[in-house]
């Protein structure tokens, strides 16, 4: 696959893709195409089918029917290509908490083959993005949540990926840290060009110009600007097109 | 993805178990402490009791204590194997594997790349207990020290892969108590770490039988053989083969497509 062809992919394409867990229907055709450089939403209730679909997403196993391409790489065949081009924030904190943060980052930075004298460059410098060069040295378990997630944060961008995938990374947060990580993960697109995919259930983390997916008991119910998922409905806000969808569902 | 990159991979994935062990060292203290407790107690009191006659490789008479020491070095290794598989079901649970999963580098490299890491680092425990073992009267030829290097490099590997198996297969942290009872204690006892196969079969022929059949035993035997500068090409047969079954069930069991990860998860 030529660059030419994977700058005019969708950063996310999803074609239909469905995954069952002990029987049960997680996930249902879903077909989605995510476009590049933008923040695009997966809005969905607690079991909708969120963090199923991250791992699918990021391999921790493999769709079971359906496709993934990440920019143009397919996931089955070329999950190398398409996971060097992804930066992942768990849902589920996944940092080593014996090791400091620089440590914890260095150690992503193996798993992705970079030199240590990139490394260090690199640690320094998105460390420093989100405030917290000075505490590099500390160990994990150190940290408040927030912080946690900024470190998290920073370690997804290591590598440079061209997409971050943020699975309800605001979770457990008070408002302000909340706050602060929506803010700097948005303001990522507009500075780096990268593409977002932002899992959650807060409706208020949304705004209107948002490309939105409504994932809803493993399947799509809408996916649109949020502003336009509520005007189609004629809903007074996203919340309440929110329950509109998926009562009807 | 350059050669250079799964270079740094290796270095990183064994660096991170380095510094984990560094900043557990109650853990290197409790994997020394229970084969010290072996030697320094029961084989102690063993030692008029069990005289082992000359059997290969030893070419004397030896005590018991010294006949037992293989049998120390293999079960560090066993538990460690075993440590490393709680810790494996620990980061699954705990999310941090996931950041290891993920990586663009081959997922059965991650893994040859976590258990290579762990037979590496079970070799520094092994030194300190013989060192102690060497004051405590338990001389093999200094040469062994080099040679037994190989056996215990692959022992670690087999025992470390079979770890590797068996967390796949470990939904909970809880169920891991089973481990304990029908894999470790089972391998250590049916094994020829505390008696010589000869007199475990004069009281029972097919507890011997069972015994020859457990690769624990192999292992075993291969770092006696080694130890001592002798190969013993049956036990190091055994272990190869173990190790290259117990390592592609890991890897199939760790696959996204075809393993055991996918039935033991959730939908979120």
């Amino acid at each position: 696959m030529t660059n030419g062809i994977q700058e005019t992919s969708p950063a996310i394409d999803i074609i239909g893709l469905s995954h069952r867990i002990g029987g049960r229907a997680v996930l249902a055709d879903i077909n989605l195409a995510v476009p590049s450089g933008r923040f695009v939403v997966l809005l969905g209730q607690n079991g909708a089918g969120k963090t199923t679909l991250f791992s699918l997403l990021t391999r921790l196993y493999a769709a079971q029917s359906g496709s993934i391409r990440i920019f143009g790489h397919d996931m089955r065949r070329h999950a190398s290509a398409a996971l060097a081009r992804m930066g992942i924030v768990f849902q589920q904190r996944a940092l080593d908490l014996e090791l400091t943060a620089a440590q914890n980052l260095a150690y992503h930075a193996a798993l992705h083959g970079l030199s240590h004298a990139v490394t260090r460059e690199r640690i320094t410098a998105e460390l420093g993005r989100v405030g917290l060069l000075k505490e590099a040295g500390r160990r994990a378990r150190s940290f408040s949540g927030g912080e946690m997630r900024r470190i998290e944060i920073a370690r997804a961008l290591l590598h440079q990926p061209r997409l971050l995938l943020c699975d309800e990374a605001t979770v457990g947060l008070d408002i302000r840290s909340r706050a602060d990580i929506l803010a700097d993960v948005r303001s990522l697109v507009q500075d780096r060009g990268l593409t977002v995919f932002w899992a959650t259930h807060l409706i208020d983390e949304v705004k209107p110009e948002d490309l939105t997916v409504v994932l809803h008991r493993g399947r799509i119910l809408q996916y649109d600007a949020a502003g336009v998922i509520v005007g189609g409905l004629g809903a007074g806000s996203l919340q309440d097109a929110f329950r509109q969808l998926t009562d009807a569902a | 993805m350059t050669i250079m990159a799964w270079i740094r991979c290796f270095i990183g994935i064994t660096w991170r178990e380095g510094l984990r062990f560094v900043h557990q060292r109650s853990r290197f203290v409790s994997a020394l402490v229970r084969p010290l407790i072996w030697l320094f107690i029961f084989a102690a009191g063993f030692r008029s009791v069990l005289g082992v006659s000359i059997i290969p490789p030893y070419e004397t008479y030896i005590l018991y204590d010294e006949y037992i020491v293989p049998g120390l070095i293999a079960m560090i290794q066993l538990f460690n194997g075993m440590q490393s598989s709680l810790s494996m079901v620990y980061d699954r649970e705990m999310g941090s594997m996931r950041v290891l999963l993920t990586s663009p580098i081959p997922r059965w490299f991650l893994l040859v790349s976590k258990l290579s890491a762990g037979a590496l680092l079970s070799l520094p425990q092994i030194y300190v207990f013989l060192l102690i073992a060497y004051f405590y009267g338990i001389e093999p030829p200094p040469i062994g020290y080099v040679t037994v290097i190989p056996a215990l490099l692959l022992s670690g590997l087999m025992l470390g892969a079979l770890g590797l198996l068996l967390s796949s297969m470990i939904k909970q942290l809880e169920n891991f108590a089973g481990v304990m009872n029908f894999v470790i204690f089972p391998m250590f006892f049916a094994s020829s770490a505390l008696y010589p196969l000869w007199k475990v079969g004069e009281g029972s022929p097919l507890l011997e039988d069972i015994c020859r059949l457990n690769p624990f035993t192999h292992a075993v035997e291969m770092i006696r053989f080694m130890l001592y500068g002798r190969i013993d090409p049956l036990s190091i047969a055994v272990v190869i083969g173990c190790l290259v079954v117990f390592l592609a069930g890991a890897i199939v069991a760790y696959d996204p497509a075809k393993g055991m990860l996918a039935r033991v998860r959730g939908g979120g």
